[in-house]
C-alpha cells in the first residue's frame, strides 16, 4: 500500500521490541465481545489511476457552471478565482499543518490569520473579527448566542424573513433547546419591514438579524434597522451572504451594526456543491471577550521580535468546558488563506472594480428581463448581484424550458417563499457575458435562441 | 537525531499592510461589456482604508515566505495526539479539483448533480459500515459540529418520547467540546473520574433517570479501548439514556470494532482525522455522523437517498432535528475522504489501523523508562506519558519546544488533564520504523539533556523563525487587528 | 512564599484583611503562584450583594480559568479599578496593589470561620 511504509522486516523487529508475538496481540485490550467478526464489506483497494477514473466518472455527470450559463446563486457565487490563489494554498506547509498550537513553527499561519481578521474588520467596518467560523449559516447561529449570552436576561431574537433560509434554520437549530424565542420580522417590498420590527421589538429582545444583501439581493436600510434596534436594547446582527456587496455598498460597521457575519466564499473558494466555505465573525471592541472560536494576536519573542500567538483561549471549549462561548474547535484554515490571498491580490481598487462591474451586469439583466412581457421585477430598491422576478409561466416550467437550451435560470423561491408570485431569484455576476445574458432574456421570452 | 541544520535562509515578511505601495494593483477584470452604472452615492462606500495594494508578484512571495515558517505532515513527522496527523494524499487534493465537483452549484437541481449525490450516497454507506450505523448523515462541518447534530438528535428523540431528561455524563478525560457541546443542547453536564478507562461501578454511581446521555471517547484520549463498552451501555440504556461516542480516535478501530456493533447510538467521525483530508492549517473538517435506526428519523437534513436508480438531496425526515449548516456539508472534503476510500479499500483500512497501533506501541516500548507512562493498559493508537520522570524542573513544554530544535512538531502536551504535564503522541500509520526511531532518538536524547543540560530545553526553540512568545502580553493587551501607526 | 501574618485566608486561596466591619479581599501568593501570569480580572460592581462561596469574579491565566469566590457574605463597597487594566498586579502584588474588593460585612460573625497565616500555611502543604 502506498500510504504505509512498513516491509516485513520492520514488522517484525517492531513487535520484538514491543515484546509481542503478532499484530493481533496488540489489540488485546478489546474484549472479543466487542470484536468485528468479519471483514468490511468495502470495495478492494485501487490504484491511483483506477480511483480518478472511478470519480471523474461521476464528476462528469454534474453540470458545472463553466460549461452551463449558470444564474444560480443564493448564498453560493459564481465568481473567478485567479491562478494564483489555488497555486498559493497548493503549498502544502500550509495545508497539512493544524491549528498553529505550536506558535514557534506556525508564524505563517498566524500571520495569515491576524492579515485575515485585520482585513474583514476593515471591510466590515468592525473593531475585531477572529479567525473564522465554519460558514455563514452557523456564524450567524452563534451571532444569536452571543447576543443571548451579552444581553442576559433578554431571551428573543428576530429574524428577518429576507435573512437567507439557510441562516434562519440554522439559527432556529442552534437556538432549539435554549429557552429562546425566534420571532420571523416579515417583509416589505423586498426588505424587513420596519413598521413591523417597531412592533415586535420590546426589552426581552436579544438581537435582530437582517441581511446585507438579504437573500433577495436587496440593500437593507441599516442605519433605520440599527437606530430601531438600538432603542430597544437589542443588538443588529448583519449577515452578509455576498460579501463582494461590501466593496461597494457601506460597511454595515459605519451603519450601526453590532456583529457582523457573513460568508466568505466568494472570495476565491471553488463553489464545490456548497461547501466547505467559511464564515467571518466580527464586533466592535466591547464584545471582544463574548466572540466563539480562534483569535490571533500580536506579541513578542524572547529576542523582542514580533510574532503572533492564538490568545484569548479562556473563551474556548478546551479550557472553559461547559461554559464556552462555544463547542467550536477547527476554524476553517485552509479558506481563511484562500480569502486573504483573494483580498490581498483584488487589494483596495479591485475590490471595488470587481463589485461595480458585478452591479453593472446584474443592473443590465434586470433591465432587460422587467421589459419582458410575463415577468416584473418583484421589488423596487437597490439589489447587489441578485434580483427576484415574478414571472407568468409557472416557474418549473420555465427551469425545465431553459434548462433544454443549457441555462440554469435561477432559483425557485415558491418553497421558501410562497407569497412571492411565481418567484425567480436570478443571480449575475462577472463570470456572466453579455451575450449569456442576453441569451437568458431571449430563451425567457420563449425565442429562438 | 536532529533533521535542522544551523544553514538556511528564513526570509523575513512585512504584512500585507505595510508592504502596501498605493496604486499598485494585483488583479485582472474582464471589461465591462454592458452599459457601466453605480448605485446611488448615498449607499456606496468610501474606498477601504489601508486596505492592501499590492502586485501579482508581491502576493506569491508574500504567501510563499509565509508558507516557509510553518511546519506541516508534509515537512515531517508530526505526533500531535488525538489529531491523526496522517499523510494526506495528493490524488484526493487533484479528485476534489476535478471541474465537475468544483464547479457544481449546490442549487443545481439534482437530476443534473446526480454523481455529486452518488458519490455522496456511496460514503454514507461506506462510513456506515466502518462504523457498523445504519445511517450517517454527512451535513455537520467538524467533529463539533457533528457531535452536536449528535446530542440533539439524543435529545429530541428523549423529547418524543415525551421523557425531557437534564443531565449528560462525561468523563474527565473527555475533550473539550464535549461538554461545551452538551452545554449548546441545553445539558447540565455531571463529570465522572475514570482511571485510565471508564469502570461500570463509576458509572452506576451517578447514572440515575434524569440523564439523557453518556458522551464517551472510544478508545479514549488516552489512547486505550473502554473495556467495560458493552456493560456500560447497556447500564445506560438500563437507565433509559443513549450512548455518544466521540469518533476522534476511530483511526485505532477500523475493521477492528464498530462501535454501532457494541451499543453505541450515535458517534461522528473526523474525516481530517481518520480519512485524511488535510487538517488546512485548521480546517475544514468533516463530521458525518453515524446514528442507530431508531434516531434516524431525526437526522439533520438533507441527507442524500436513492428512489429507483436516482439519487435525491432528502429533506423528508419527520422528526429532523433541522440544518446545522449551510447546503448538504463540506462536500469537496467528502470527496477527498471518499478518494481515500477507493484507494484504501476495506483491507487497507484495516492494515491502517493495524499499523497505527503497530507505531504509537512500537514507540511506546522505546521511551517507557526515561518517559514516565503513568497508564499501563495496553496502548492503541496514542500514548500518553507523564512529565514526572524529567530531570532539573524540566517540564512538559520545555520537552515540546526542545524538539521543534530537533527538527519535529512536538506532540499534544497537557491533555488529558488526568495525566500531568502529559505528552500525548499518536504516530499514526503513514511513518516509517526508521522516521519513528530517528524521533525516539531525539526524545531520549532530550530526556539526557535535562540531566546535563537543562538550559537547552528552557531556552528552546532556538532554530525556529522566532523564540518563545510573550503569550501573557497577547492576551492582557489584546491586539488582534492590524492599524496604521 | 509569603502569607502575612496580619491577614485571614480561605481554603479557597483567598486573603481577608479585616478593618472593624469593613473587609478587604485578594487571592493570596500561592494562588497566583499556581495560576501563573494572569491576564485578565473580572471584578463585581459596587453595591453588588455578595453571598458567602459564590462567586465574586473571575481570574484568568493564559490558560486557566479560576473563579474567586466571595470568603464572607456583605455588599461591596469599592473595587480596586485599576487590576482590570493591569492585572499583573496580582502576581506582582498580591496583597497590596492586587487588591480585589472591599467588603462591608453582613454578619461579623462569619470571620470566625477564617483560617490565621500559620493555619493556611499547614492548609495549602497538606492538599
Amino acid at each position: 500500500m502506498r500510504y504505509l511504509p512498513h516491509t516485513d522486516v520492520d514488522i517484525r523487529q517492531m513487535l520484538e521490541t514491543i515484546g509481542v508475538e503478532n499484530i493481533d496481540e496488540l489489540f488485546s485490550g478489546i474484549p472479543e465481545s466487542c470484536r468485528l467478526q468479519s471483514p468490511l464489506n468495502l470495495p478492494s483497494a485501487l490504484s491511483e489511476s483506477e480511483a480518478m477514473g472511478v470519480l471523474r466518472g461521476l464528476a462528469d455527470q454534474n453540470a458545472k457552471v463553466s460549461e452551463w450559463d449558470s444564474f444560480l446563486g443564493g448564498g453560493a457565487y459564481n465568481h473567478f478565482v485567479p491562478a494564483v490563489v489555488d497555486h498559493l494554498v497548493s503549498r502544502s506547509e500550509f495545508y497539512t499543518a493544524y491549528t498553529p498550537y505550536q506558535p514557534e513553527i506556525s508564524q505563517g499561519t498566524l500571520q495569515a490569520i491576524f492579515e485575515f481578521q485585520t482585513m474583514i474588520c476593515q471591510l466590515t467596518g468592525m473593531d475585531v473579527a477572529n479567525a473564522s467560523m465554519y460558514d455563514g449559516a452557523s456564524a450567524c447561529a452563534e451571532a444569536a448566542l452571543l447576543a443571548l449570552r451579552v444581553g442576559r436576561k433578554r431571551n428573543k431574537v428576530l429574524l428577518s424573513e429576507a435573512l437567507h433560509p439557510h441562516y434562519r434554520e440554522t439559527v432556529a437549530t442552534y437556538c432549539c433547546y435554549l429557552d429562546v424565542e425566534l420571532i420571523d420580522v416579515p417583509i416589505a417590498d423586498g426588505v424587513t419591514d420596519q413598521k413591523q420590527l417597531a412592533d415586535l421589538l420590546d426589552e426581552q429582545v436579544a438581537a435582530v438579524a437582517v441581511g446585507y444583501p438579504n437573500y433577495f439581493g436587496q440593500i437593507e436600510d441599516l442605519q433605520a434597522l440599527a437606530d430601531a434596534t438600538h432603542a430597544a436594547g437589542a443588538k443588529l446582527i448583519t449577515a452578509v451572504a455576498e460579501p463582494l456587496a461590501l466593496g461597494l455598498f457601506k460597511a454595515p460597521g459605519d451603519l450601526g451594526a453590532d456583529v457582523v457575519v457573513g460568508e466568505g466564499q466568494s472570495f476565491g473558494i471553488p463553489i464545490s456543491f456548497g461547501g466547505p466555505g467559511i464564515g467571518f465573525f466580527a464586533v466592535k471592541q466591547k464584545d471582544m471577550r463574548a466572540l466563539p472560536g480562534r483569535l490571533v494576536g500580536e506579541t513578542v519573542d524572547l529576542d523582542g521580535k514580533r510574532g503572533f500567538v492564538l490568545t484569548l483561549a479562556t473563551r474556548e471549549q478546551h479550557i472553559r468546558r461547559e461554559k464556552a462561548t462555544s463547542n467550536i474547535c477547527s476554524n476553517q484554515g485552509m479558506c481563511t488563506l484562500i480569502v486573504g490571498i483573494f483580498l490581498a491580490l483584488h487589494g483596495k481598487q479591485g475590490l471595488r472594480k470587481l463589485a461595480e462591474l458585478n452591479y453593472s451586469k446584474t443592473a443590465y439583466a434586470k433591465q432587460q428581463i422587467a421589459a419582458l412581457d410575463g415577468f416584473e421585477l418583484a421589488f423596487s430598491g437597490e439589489s447587489f448581484n441578485e434580483f427576484v422576478v415574478s414571472c407568468k409561466e409557472p416557474v418549473a416550467d420555465l427551469q425545465r424550458r431553459l434548462e433544454q437550451e443549457g441555462i440554469l435560470p435561477g432559483i425557485a423561491l415558491a418553497k421558501d417563499y410562497p407569497g412571492i408570485d411565481n418567484g425567480l431569484l436570478i443571480c449575475v455576476t462577472e463570470q456572466n457575458s453579455r451575450e449569456q445574458i442576453d441569451r437568458l432574456v431571449t430563451a425567457l421570452a420563449g425565442g429562438d435562441l | 537525531m536532529s533533521r535542522t541544520d544551523s544553514r538556511g535562509l528564513v526570509l523575513d515578511e512585512k504584512l500585507l499592510f505595510e508592504s502596501t505601495d498605493p496604486g499598485r494593483v494585483g488583479y485582472s477584470l474582464p471589461q465591462c461589456d454592458v452599459p457601466e452604472v453605480a448605485p446611488a452615492a448615498e449607499l456606496t462606500r468610501d474606498e477601504i482604508t489601508d486596505f492592501p495594494e499590492l502586485s501579482e508578484v508581491d502576493v506569491v512571495r508574500h504567501y510563499t515566505r509565509l508558507s516557509t515558517w510553518n511546519y506541516g505532515v508534509d515537512s515531517g513527522f508530526y505526533p500531535l495526539g488525538s489529531c491523526t496527523m496522517k499523510y494526506n494524499p495528493k490524488v484526493n487534493e487533484q479528485a476534489a479539483r476535478l471541474p465537475g465537483f468544483a464547479e457544481l452549484h449546490p442549487q443545481t437541481p439534482d437530476h443534473l448533480s446526480q454523481g455529486a449525490l452518488e458519490l455522496m450516497y456511496v460514503l454514507q454507506q461506506d462510513l456506515a459500515e466502518v462504523s457498523g450505523f445504519p445511517a450517517v448523515t454527512l451535513q455537520p462541518a467538524a467533529g463539533a459540529q457533528g457531535e452536536f447534530a449528535g446530542m440533539l438528535m439524543i435529545r429530541a428523540w428523549h423529547e418524543a418520547q415525551g421523557n425531557k431528561r437534564h443531565k449528560v455524563i462525561i468523563p474527565d478525560t473527555a475533550h473539550g467540546t464535549n461538554p461545551a457541546t452538551a452545554a449548546l443542547c441545553g445539558y447540565e453536564v455531571v463529570p465522572v473520574a475514570s482511571d485510565g478507562v471508564l469502570s461500570k461501578e463509576a458509572l452506576e454511581a451517578v447514572m440515575d433517570d434524569d440523564v439523557a446521555a453518556l458522551m464517551v471517547t472510544n478508545p479514549n484520549t488516552l489512547g486505550l479501548f473502554e473495556s467495560d463498552i458493552r456493560e456500560i451501555c447497556d447500564l445506560v440504556h438500563e437507565g433509559g439514556g443513549l450512548v455518544y461516542c466521540d469518533g476522534a480516535n476511530l483511526n485505532a478501530l477500523m475493521g477492528i470494532s464498530r462501535p454501532g456493533d457494541i451499543g453505541i447510538d450515535v458517534m461522528h467521525f473526523n474525516l481530517h482525522k481518520t480519512f485524511s483530508t488535510p487538517h488546512g492549517g485548521g480546517g475544514p473538517g468533516a463530521g458525518p455522523v453515524g446514528v442507530v435506526e431508531k434516531l434516524r428519523p431525526f437526522m439533520p437534513v438533507p441527507i442524500v437517498s436513492k428512489e429507483g436508480d436516482k439519487f435525491v438531496l432528502d429533506y423528508d425526515l419527520k422528526q429532523t432535528v433541522g440544518r446545522v449548516k449551510g447546503f448538504a456539508g463540506h462536500f469537496s472534503i467528502l470527496v477527498r475522504a471518499y478518494c481515500y476510500i477507493l484507494a484504501m479499500g476495506g483491507e487497507g483500512l484495516k492494515r491502517a489501523t493495524e499499523m497505527a497501533v503497530l507505531n504509537a506501541n512500537y514507540i511506546r516500548a522505546r521511551l517507557e523508562g526515561p518517559y514516565d507512562l503513568p497508564y499501563k493498559q495496553r496502548s492503541l493508537h496514542e500514548v500518553v506519558f507523564s512529565e514526572t520522570a524529567l530531570a532539573n524542573d524540566c517540564h512538559t513544554l520545555d520537552v515540546a519546544k526542545r524538539l521543534i530544535d530537533y527538527g519535529y512538531h512536538p506532540p499534544t502536551i497537557y491533555f488529558p488533564l488526568v495525566v500531568k504535564g502529559a505528552l500525548m503522541i499518536e504516530p499514526t500509520e503513514t511513518e516509517s520504523k526508521q522516521n519513528l526511531d530517528e524521533f525516539c532518538d531525539a526524545l531520549l536524547d532530550i530526556a539526557q539533556e535535562a540531566k546535563t543540560q537543562p538550559e537547552l530545553l528552557k531556552q528552546a526553540p532556538v532554530r525556529a523563525k522566532v523564540k518563545r512568545l510573550d503569550e501573557a502580553t497577547a492576551a492582557r493587551k489584546p491586539k488582534l487587528r492590524w492599524v496604521k501607526e | 512564599m509569603d502569607f502575612p501574618d496580619e491577614l485571614k485566608y480561605t481554603e479557597e486561596h483567598e486573603w481577608v484583611l479585616i478593618e472593624n466591619d469593613v473587609v478587604t479581599v485578594g487571592i493570596t501568593d500561592f494562588a497566583q503562584d499556581q495560576l501563573g501570569d494572569v491576564v485578565f480580572v473580572e471584578l463585581p460592581e459596587t453595591g453588588d450583594q455578595l453571598e458567602t462561596g459564590k462567586p465574586l469574579g473571575v481570574v484568568e491565566s493564559v490558560k486557566a480559568v479560576s473563579d474567586v469566590y466571595a470568603p464572607l457574605s456583605g455588599e461591596v463597597v469599592e473595587v480596586n479599578n485599576d487590576l482590570p487594566d493591569e492585572p499583573e498586579m496580582l502576581n506582582t502584588s498580591p496583597y497590596e496593589d492586587g487588591w480585589m474588593v472591599k467588603i462591608k460585612l453582613a454578619d461579623v460573625g462569619e470571620l470566625e470561620g477564617l483560617m490565621d497565616a500559620s493555619g493556611y500555611q499547614e492548609f495549602i502543604e497538606q492538599d
